[in-house]
């Protein structure tokens, strides 16, 4: 039964994908307006249709390895794929307790996406073609979870990739859409580099591409140079995909989608794929230490760094966007240090509110599109500095936004607030006393990197709390800086689309309950680490050393946390209470933080103009130019020569001719004689 | 060989290289084909020390007698010594004619020392004539037949492009 | 004694060679031409001492032709003088291909 409902699990969306695609090719009229279905009664219930039925199927899997926890592992092949020489890498599929916790948060989270993006794209011309490529995310994403070996994953991985160009560059007649796209699909590239490289050291060590095998045989290299550099390599590649300095660039023009892709696919889903990786990979990364240490440092610098920035953007998305990055950089810390299970914890507590926020974005810009439509004015609906005080017109939305804002910030018993003290807690702890701490990075020794992560840790907490709150007062609070006109417009979005923003929200005021701490006995503590031990559980403790901190040291680290949450938000009310104009009276923000450093002009300076030089002058001008006259030029020339040559000896001079003879006669001779 | 024997073999093929080189150096047909008559003479002579009187003296009849005589004739008849402009090539020419020519020269004596077996030299028969006589007209009887086929046809052929165009 | 004859033979033959690639008048081409098959003449006749009579009848052959190609190539030079007043080879190039 378990092979044909994880072949189920699979074909759902991919099915969602033909039939959507499909649909999408008709309705083009032929006078040439390419119109497709918009809003075909069948994408509607097959789009978001196949994905809740995959969740079904992800439910009825999770019931059953609970009812049989011992027998949970399953690996499922479908057939081979790449038998060559003695490497046969085979389709196969492994279910075991990570696998189907990302799949049930990938399905749930997902379908709740899909509804909602049935409200939001209702009146948009590419309506099928929107839920075909939604679909194809999906099905990668399972794929990529799903994958029982490096190669398979890698299928997932690339998959995702493509979806994600095609959905962040969904309305590419404007041209900077599919710019973004480009930009995410390149630098995506450089990360799939490194897990390829990463891929075929594996091979050649261990001559296994399986994660069962690989890692058996991989753990028992645990501190060569070989599992460091495989390690390392293979962070290269999560760098890539989840965004992580330097090849973070990406993310914040991949707003140029629709937002429920940016809920879906840059908050929830796609972007956790590198987490979800080092989770996997658990016992080569325990086993490179100072590889750990290196993803634990870009990790919390990521995290400042994207906080700092997400101070000063005007764009509600843009916000949102280095948060996620900011966020993702806590999820690293935790699997970075060795404490996988927090990472994971952290991965799904953020999955949920950071959906709740980009669908709760998405509402809001929903209803100021209208507004805007409706007045006929041509401003910004993404701006912040043309929202304010729209609680008043978006009650529900607000609560849930606000839910969400005191979560991500940290405020206890809201989800993230576990989720976040725990990796907080668990990094304290290693740098105490462990193999990471006696580790030393570059010089500095491990503990020190531990205590520095954590101290960043808590800043940039602080700075979340501030960001969160100052896009909540400047949105939701305040007066009104839209406009008179424009405010009869501004109302609740439809409840299709309110309905899955305020099931997000339930979840991010329970889903703590996932993993309760020791500390605060609420209710059953740590099921979710008890749910992966079997998976993480020997890493974990490889890494963990003696690192288990006392009661009262715990107690002082859960305040701190909770003192700089609420000092940040403290803070915020009382910075950004002041009115502001809106953006059309607003003088262009210049400064460092709103320019994001510029990092983009120093990418563009370093990187993409020089190569652009030498495509253009060395390879077009050059080589390809070259090779084109070699060709054509060079045949004819070659041709004229010969027939000059020719021509000259047959010119009826006997005298010549009498020279050939005798040369002739004289090269046959010595042929002759030196044979 | 014997004294006497070697000595005149020297001497007749000295003459025959002497002659040819200053046969291919005169600028004036006349003398250039009169140095030719003699290195046929000489080889003539070579021929008869070779065991080989009959070729000897068919040599000098045919070849000094009546082909060299041909070609004195038609030199006068064209008036070619007359002109004083020399149709030797440039030294240029002249070096690389010399070049190919020591190369072939080499290689012809590296390949007869190479390739040629050393057999002992048959023994002089009596009637020397007779034996060719013999092959002439058993062995290669046809080729002896054909010959003179070649012979006619040569006349005519020459008659034939000899003869002054008539206008008609 | 054989190998002296062929030294000689083949002396006379390059010494034929060097004098068609140098001279421009064609009767005396003619003439190293003749020079060529006298070497090759002496060539036989000196193996014929080697082996058997076979190399006296080619001699005779080779005359015979000889004097057949003498015949018709001074017919032929003959017209040719006639026609272009010459027998300078660098002027005789109508045979151009």
């Amino acid at each position: 039964m378990i092979p044909t409902l994880l072949g189920v699990l699979i074909l759902l969306p991919i099915l969602g994908f033909l039939s959507n695609g499909s649909l999408a090719f008709l309705g083009k009229r032929s006078d040439g307006d390419i119109v497709t279905t918009a809003r075909h009664p069948l994408v509607t219930v097959v789009g978001p249709g196949v994905i809740l039925a995959a969740f079904g199927v992800a439910v009825t899997l999770f019931l059953d390895m609970q009812g049989a926890p011992e027998q949970a592992l399953h690996i499922v092949r479908y057939g081979t794929w790449m038998p060559v020489g003695n490497l046969v890498i085979d389709w196969s599929l492994q279910l075991d307790q990570l696998s189907i916790l990302m799949v049930l948060v990938i399905t749930g989270v997902g379908s709740l996406i899909h509804l909602f993006s049935v409200g939001y794209m209702r009146d948009d011309a590419s309506y099928a073609r929107y839920f075909a490529y939604l679909n194809l995310f999906v099905a990668f994403m399972l794929v990529l979870v799903l994958g029982a070996s490096y190669p398979v994953l890698f299928v997932g991985w690339e998959g995702v990739g493509l979806a994600s160009y095609l959905l962040i560059g969904f309305w590419f007649s404007d041209t900077a859409n599919a710019e973004a796209g480009k930009k995410a699909f390149v630098v995506n590239r450089v990360g799939d580099f490194g897990f390829l490289v990463a891929m075929f050291l594996i091979w050649v060590t261990t001559q296994k591409l399986d994660f069962i095998g690989a890692h058996a045989a991989l753990g028992g290299m645990a501190g060569t140079p070989v599992v460091l550099a495989i390690a390392l390599f293979l962070f290269i590649g999560c760098a890539g995909k989840s965004a992580q300095l330097p090849l973070y660039i990406w993310l914040p023009d991949a707003m140029a989608g629709p937002t429920p892709v940016s809920a879906l696919i840059h908050a929830a889903t796609m972007v956790t794929a590198g987490v979800y990786l080092v989770a996997r990979a658990a016992p080569i990364f325990s086993g490179a230490p100072e590889a750990s240490l290196v993803i634990t440092a870009v990790g919390a610098l990521t995290a400042l760094f994207a906080a700092t920035i997400a101070l000063r953007q005007w764009d509600i998305k843009k916000v949102l966007a280095y948060s996620t990055v900011s966020q993702l950089g806590y999820m690293f810390v935790g699997v970075g240090s060795g404490a996988y299970t927090a990472g994971v914890f952290h991965l799904v507590t953020h999955a949920f509110f950071k959906a709740l926020l980009f669908l709760g974005a998405g509402s809001v810009i929903h209803a100021m599109h209208h507004a805007y439509h409706h007045t006929h004015r041509d401003d910004d609906p993404q701006d912040l500095r043309n929202m304010g005080g729209l609680a008043k017109y978006m009650p529900a939305t607000a609560a849930a936004m606000t839910l969400a804002t005191l979560a991500i910030a940290g405020v206890p018993p809201l989800a993230g607030f576990f989720s976040k003290d725990e990796i907080l807690a668990s990094v304290f702890a290693r740098a105490q006393g462990s193999p990471l701490a006696s580790a030393s990075l570059l010089g500095v020794s491990g503990s020190t990197v531990l205590y520095v992560a954590y101290g960043i840790g808590v800043l940039t907490a602080l700075l979340t709390a501030i960001y969160m709150t100052r896009l909540l007062l400047l949105t939701f609070y305040g007066s009104n800086r839209t406009g008179e006109a424009e405010q009869e417009m501004l109302h609740e979005a439809p409840m299709i689309m309110t309905a899955p923003v305020l099931i997000l929200g339930a979840l991010t005021v329970l889903g703590g309950w996932l993993n309760l701490p020791a500390l605060l006995p609420l209710g059953p503590v740590g099921l979710l680490e008890h749910w992966l031990e079997p998976v993480t559980g020997s890493s974990m403790t490889r890494l963990a050393g003696n690192g288990h901190l006392d009661h009262g040291t715990e107690t002082i680290l859960v305040a701190v946390a909770t003192a700089v949450a609420v000092v940040g938000i403290v803070f915020a009310l009382l910075r950004y209470r002041k009115p502001i104009a809106d953006k059309a009276n607003s003088p262009a923000d210049q400064g460092l933080l709103a320019r994001a450093y510029s990092v983009d002009g120093l990418v563009d300076a370093l990187v993409v103009r020089p190569i652009s030089a030498f495509a253009n002058v060395v390879l077009t001008r050059g080589v390809e130019t070259g090779v084109d006259r070699a060709f054509s030029v060079g045949a004819s020339l070659l041709s004229r020569t010969a027939a000059l040559v020719g021509s000259k000896l047959q010119d009826g001079d006997v005298g010549k001719y009498a020279w050939l003879l005798a040369a002739g006669a004289l090269a046959l001779l010595a042929a002759l004689t030196l044979s | 060989m014997n004294g006497f024997f070697e000595f005149h073999f020297y001497l007749f093929s000295l003459l025959a290289i002497a002659s040819a080189l200053l046969f291919v150096t005169r600028k004036n047909p006349v003398p250039a084909a009169l140095w030719l008559v003699n290195v046929m003479i000489a080889l003539a002579g070579l021929y008869v020390m070779l065991d080989a009187p009959f070729v000897g003296v068919i040599q000098v009849l045919v070849y000094a007698g009546a082909i060299m005589v041909v070609f004195v004739f038609v030199v006068m008849l064209l008036n070619l010594g007359r002109s004083g402009i020399s149709d030797i090539r440039s030294l240029v020419s002249r070096l690389g004619a010399g070049v190919v020519g020591l190369a072939l020269l080499a290689n012809l004596l590296v390949v007869q020392r190479q390739k040629i077996p050393r057999l002992a030299p048959a023994p002089a028969v009596d009637n020397a004539v007779e034996g060719v006589a013999a092959s002439l007209f058993t062995d290669y009887l046809v080729a002896f037949e054909l010959t003179s086929l070649v012979l006619l046809v040569a006349i005519i052929g020459a008659v034939l492009l000899a003869k002054k165009r008539v206008r008609v | 004694m054989i190998s002296e004859a062929l030294i000689v033979s083949a002396i006379l033959f390059v010494i034929g060679v060097v004098g068609v690639l140098t001279r421009r008048n064609a009767i005396i081409l003619f003439m190293c031409a003749e020079l060529m098959l006298n070497a090759v003449n002496l060539s036989f006749v000196a193996l014929a001492k080697m082996h058997n009579v076979t190399g006296h009848v080619f001699v005779v052959m080779v005359m015979t032709i000889a004097a057949a190609e003498a015949a018709v190539g001074l017919a032929i030079l003959i017209s040719v003088f006639r026609h272009f007043g010459t027998v300078d080879l660098s002027s005789l190039r109508t045979l151009r291909g």
